[in-house]
């Protein structure tokens, strides 16, 4: 390793360091005009009472402060929930907010400082690490060492990774509160773009653009001299910069609703909800246009699109869960399960949360249409508990939090609605599959090793069988590791795309009638 | 057939295992029992470098999961054959097991080449073919060598030094000939795979032999002496000089052997319900011109395997190989053949055009008949459609006429250089005549897929 991508990686560890840290800084002290300004008005007067015997306390860490507000706010809640009088129950969590409201910190007061000594030391870090990388090397594609790493084999590192994801993932979620500290860190940057100061999902949205960028420049090293590998890479960094992070936010700025126009439903789950529709109708053409847009993409993008290149126009050229797991994600690939067991579990998980996610929408559009007359308190009780589990936990904590122990498409394969659609259109009714070059398959399986698909691309290959799978995100990493020149992913005619009796071309001893 | 005949293969490589499988398609009831003391599942040899390097685990080499052979009712049986007893039909164990068999199928594989160097079965000595060369490989190469030798240009050699160099260890290359490989590659060819073999730092010595390993006080290799002389310091020779027949525990007894065991296009040996295939066999004559009758590849192992395992479902078949292919990856550069191409050829009767890119790296070479009908490809850098050139090979396509469809022979992925229509330009300024040159794709031309 040279030098400079050493000094990449001290930089990276200390920016993480400085970002994990940063929540233990600062002092936290709540008033009473704070906490007028932070609640909703039906709230204001509860609150303010509530939190009194916390007034003019300085608090020294989060920790204590965190405690202090729950312990008042849950003296009231509790004696509420006791005598079941739901009504007067605040639902509502203030934690983040006050908490937000309340630190005294060097961050709040040095944004940009702490923005640089953090994200920015570790973004330097990552490209001095990357950039570097294979400079004396010819050009090709070399898995060197991974099943020898202890980062990209489960272990140490990868377990040090993936706990601190997942993490990560648990704070983000359930418990802003102690993050507020890095929120403040990036709302001058948000104050630029969407003239609102930064929510916890801003920061995550910085960080996960920036991770999708330096990892990106790592693909574009590792995969020199692949046009393909290349040029997808830059269209989810293109994606998930412009899309999914900038446009939104320059929409707020100009009054207009937040919305990423690449984010589909049934992975955009709430994309029908209630207040979500209220919002695209009350605000004029451009929420009529994303109305219209979203419903045409369903309806229309996802089945032409993948009719004429298979899912991977969207999986691994478009999306952003796609973005992170084909950038950040490519050093964990290796680490997905090839079993037919694990087909099977798929299968069954993945259309499972596609058919729950159908439902709830349909329910939802029903009541919305009936004006909540019938199953409104059902549905909402179905919102809350697909965002829970499919939202947060399976598509966030599991699914980017298990990458150093599952492979990077855990989401992507056993989770995801959008893509179970997608893979439904690419089985039965669509132009793309992975041809197999006649007999030129070694069995050598380096094909299935680095599929994150975990598809044993290797048991279709040896057989001289074109590859036709719901999963396949067209990645094409499969037909770049291929020492034999194997594989190719074509778009072609239907005819012939499932040959259940496949030849082996180059053996004339035998005949077989296809 | 009756159901109780008794199928017993022995060697699980990819010829034994192939005839396991394609038997147990075509019959239902036989019983199946396939014998191996290097691996109680089957696993492609091929990858073993992979292990090596760290791009895969062992268990990733095996196409098929554990579960697979009891569905299938395959019964492995783990052990080395110490002898058979051909009049008893019984294969005797060198653990002093045995077991019956009906019908004996031999594809036991190879070895690595050893020419009775002096030195050659020193500690540190290898070649790499086995399970157990690559253990002993990691083996050989956990303490600290500062230097490895490989004696032999082939495409085991090629891959040794590609593993010791993951392994940062310098390799010294001895290649006999005038150019590596240059007994399969033309000149050019040979002559592209040795600058990057050097590109990747490979000290690579044609035209020189190796003459003697030298031992140290332990018995374990401290140095070579090379044919002109040179003393060479190194703690790790690989012997990569080809393979041979893996047959010792067969010679001298009934069954006929030479280089291998010798059967006819039924793989039948001298002996009767006793078969041989893959590696290990031998035929009387070869099976087409441009072949030889010892075939070591992996292709022609499958095609065994095949082709047998229907003889042995009762099906009249003889071996009967199609048009040749073959191919390999020389570190970065990958490289496919389909048809004839030798190394030499008499210019009188076979034609030759070539194209190389200026990067010196992708290559392109057709050779014809006087008539120009196409004999044969190579192709380096770039990959080519198998599909197309078993047809164009069979029917004689005209030289021309392939190069002008050359496009639909495009392999490689979307976005990647065309090429193809260089080839053409090539061609066409070349031979002249009605030569298709193919226009870019609006895709090609949209992300400049520039040759």
């Amino acid at each position: 390793m040279k030098l400079i991508q050493k000094l990449g990686i001290l930089l990276f560890l200390v920016g993480m360091a400085v970002f994990t840290v940063m929540p233990f800084l600062g002092t936290y002290t709540l008033t009473e005009e704070l906490v007028l300004s932070r609640t909703k008005d039906i709230h204001q007067e509860k609150m303010t009472e509530i939190l009194s015997p916390m007034y003019g306390e300085t608090y020294s860490s989060n920790f204590s402060f965190i405690s202090a507000f729950k312990e008042n706010f849950n003296s009231y809640n509790d004696v509420l929930e006791e005598e079941s009088k739901w009504d007067d129950v605040i639902w509502d969590d203030y934690s983040f907010p006050l908490a937000q409201a309340s630190v005294n910190s060097p961050v709040r007061a040095n944004p940009w400082l702490f923005m640089g000594l953090s994200i920015g030391l570790a973004v330097l870090g990552g490209l001095m690490y990357n950039l570097p990388k294979y400079r004396e090397e010819p050009v090709g594609i070399k898995n060197n060492g991974i099943f020898h790493s202890a980062m990209k084999n489960r272990g140490w590192m990868g377990m040090i990774t993936g706990a601190y994801l997942i993490l990560f993932y648990i704070i983000l979620y359930w418990f802003p509160a102690f993050i507020v500290n890095q929120v403040w860190m990036v709302s001058p940057m948000s104050m630029i773009l969407s003239g609102n100061p930064a929510s916890q999902w801003f920061l995550y949205g910085t960080i996960y653009t920036l991770a999708i960028s330096v990892m990106g420049v790592r693909m574009f090293r590792k995969y020199r001299g692949n046009k393909y590998q290349q040029l997808r890479t830059a269209s989810v960094m293109f994606f998930q910069t412009a899309f999914a992070f900038l446009i939104p936010e320059i929409l707020v700025l100009f009054n207009q609703p937040y919305f990423d126009f690449k984010n589909i439903w049934p992975l955009d789950y709430d994309f029908f909800y209630d207040y979500q529709i209220d919002t695209f109708l009350s605000s004029g053409g451009v929420g009529m246009f994303m109305l219209i847009w979203g419903i045409l993409l369903i309806v229309i993008g996802v089945p032409v699109f993948t009719y004429f290149f298979g899912k991977r126009w969207y999986c691994s050229w478009v999306c952003g869960c796609g973005g992170l797991a084909e950038t950040l994600g490519d050093p964990y690939r290796q680490l997905s399960d090839k079993s037919v067991k694990a087909w099977k579990y798929e299968r069954v998980i993945i259309h499972t949360v596609l058919v729950v996610a159908v439902v709830m929408t349909a329910l939802t559009i029903v009541n919305y249409f009936s004006g909540f007359a019938l199953l409104g308190n059902v549905t909402n009780q179905l919102h809350s508990f697909y965002g829970f589990a499919i939202g947060s936990v399976f598509a966030g904590v599991i699914g980017t939090g298990f990458y150093p122990f599952m492979g990077n498409r855990v989401w992507c394969r056993f989770g995801c609605p959008l893509a179970a659609y997608l893979g439904l259109v690419q089985r039965f009714k669509s132009r793309f599959r992975i041809t197999t070059n006649g007999g030129q398959c070694i069995s050598c399986g380096n094909c299935s090793t680095h599929c994150e698909m975990g598809i044993d691309v290797r048991w279709y290959a040896q057989r001289g069988q074109e590859i036709v799978r719901s999963s396949c995100v067209g990645c094409g990493v499969c037909s770049s590791v291929c020492p034999r020149g194997v594989l190719n992913l074509e778009n072609g005619s239907e005819g012939n795309r499932i040959n259940e009796m496949p030849i082996i071309i180059g053996n004339d001893s035998i005949k077989i009638n296809a | 057939m009756s159901s109780n005949r008794h199928v017993v293969i022995i060697g699980n490589g990819i010829a034994g295992i192939t005839c396991a499988r394609q038997l147990r398609k075509l019959d239902g009831s036989v019983r199946i029992t396939v014998i191996s003391g290097e691996s109680k599942y089957f696993f492609a040899r091929t990858a073993l470098m992979y292990i090596f390097m760290g791009h895969m685990k062992f268990e990733h080499t095996q196409p098929y999961e554990n579960w697979f052979w009891e569905k299938n009712r395959i019964e492995l049986k783990e052990g080395w054959v110490e002898s058979i007893d051909f009049t008893a039909k019984n294969v005797l164990f060198q653990s002093g097991q045995n077991i019956q068999y009906d019908d004996l199928v031999i594809a036991t594989g190879s070895k690595p080449n050893k020419f009775g160097w002096p030195g050659e079965d020193l500690q540190g000595v290898q070649g790499l073919y086995s399970k157990q060369d690559l253990e002993l490989m990691e083996e050989n190469t956990t303490n600290a060598v500062n230097r490895a030798v490989i004696v032999g240009g082939g495409l085991i050699g090629i891959e040794m030094a590609e593993m010791l160099a993951y392994k940062k260890i310098p390799v010294t290359f001895l290649v006999r000939e005038s150019g590596f490989w240059s007994n399969v590659l033309p000149k050019e060819e040979s002559e592209l795979v040795s600058r990057h073999m050097r590109e990747h730092h490979i000290d690579l010595r044609l035209n020189e032999e190796l003459d003697e390993i030298i031992s140290d006080q332990n018995a374990h290799v401290k140095a070579i002496r090379t044919k002109s002389g040179e003393e060479i310091k190194c703690q790790f020779v690989g012997l990569t000089a080809g393979v041979t027949p893996s047959i010792d525990f067969l010679r001298n007894t009934e069954l006929d052997v030479n280089r291998g065991v010798k059967v006819n296009f039924g793989f039948q040996t001298n002996i009767p319900n006793v078969y041989s295939i893959g590696d290990c066999a031998e035929f009387h004559e070869v099976p087409a011109p441009d072949r030889k009758p010892v075939e070591q590849v992996w292709y022609t192992g499958r095609m065994h395997g095949e082709t047998l395992g229907y003889i042995l479902a009762g099906k009249k078949v003889a071996y009967k190989p199609g048009i040749w292919f073959n191919s390999a990856k020389f570190l970065d550069i990958e490289y496919q053949t389909y048809g004839t191409v030798p190394a030499r050829w008499d210019a009188e009767k076979v034609k030759s055009f070539y194209w190389e890119h200026a990067s010196g790296k992708v290559f392109f070479r057709m050779l014809m008949d006087m008539q120009g009908r196409i004999l044969g490809v190579n192709n380096f850098g770039f990959r080519l459609r198998h599909e197309f050139f078993d047809q164009v090979i069979r029917e004689q396509w005209d030289g021309g006429k392939v190069i002008s469809k050359l496009d639909k022979a495009n392999f490689d992925p979307e976005f990647f250089a065309p090429y193809y229509i260089e080839i053409q330009k090539a061609y066409k300024g070349k031979y002249g005549g009605d030569i298709t040159v193919s226009k870019k794709t609006f895709i090609q031309k949209l992300f400049g897929a520039n040759v």
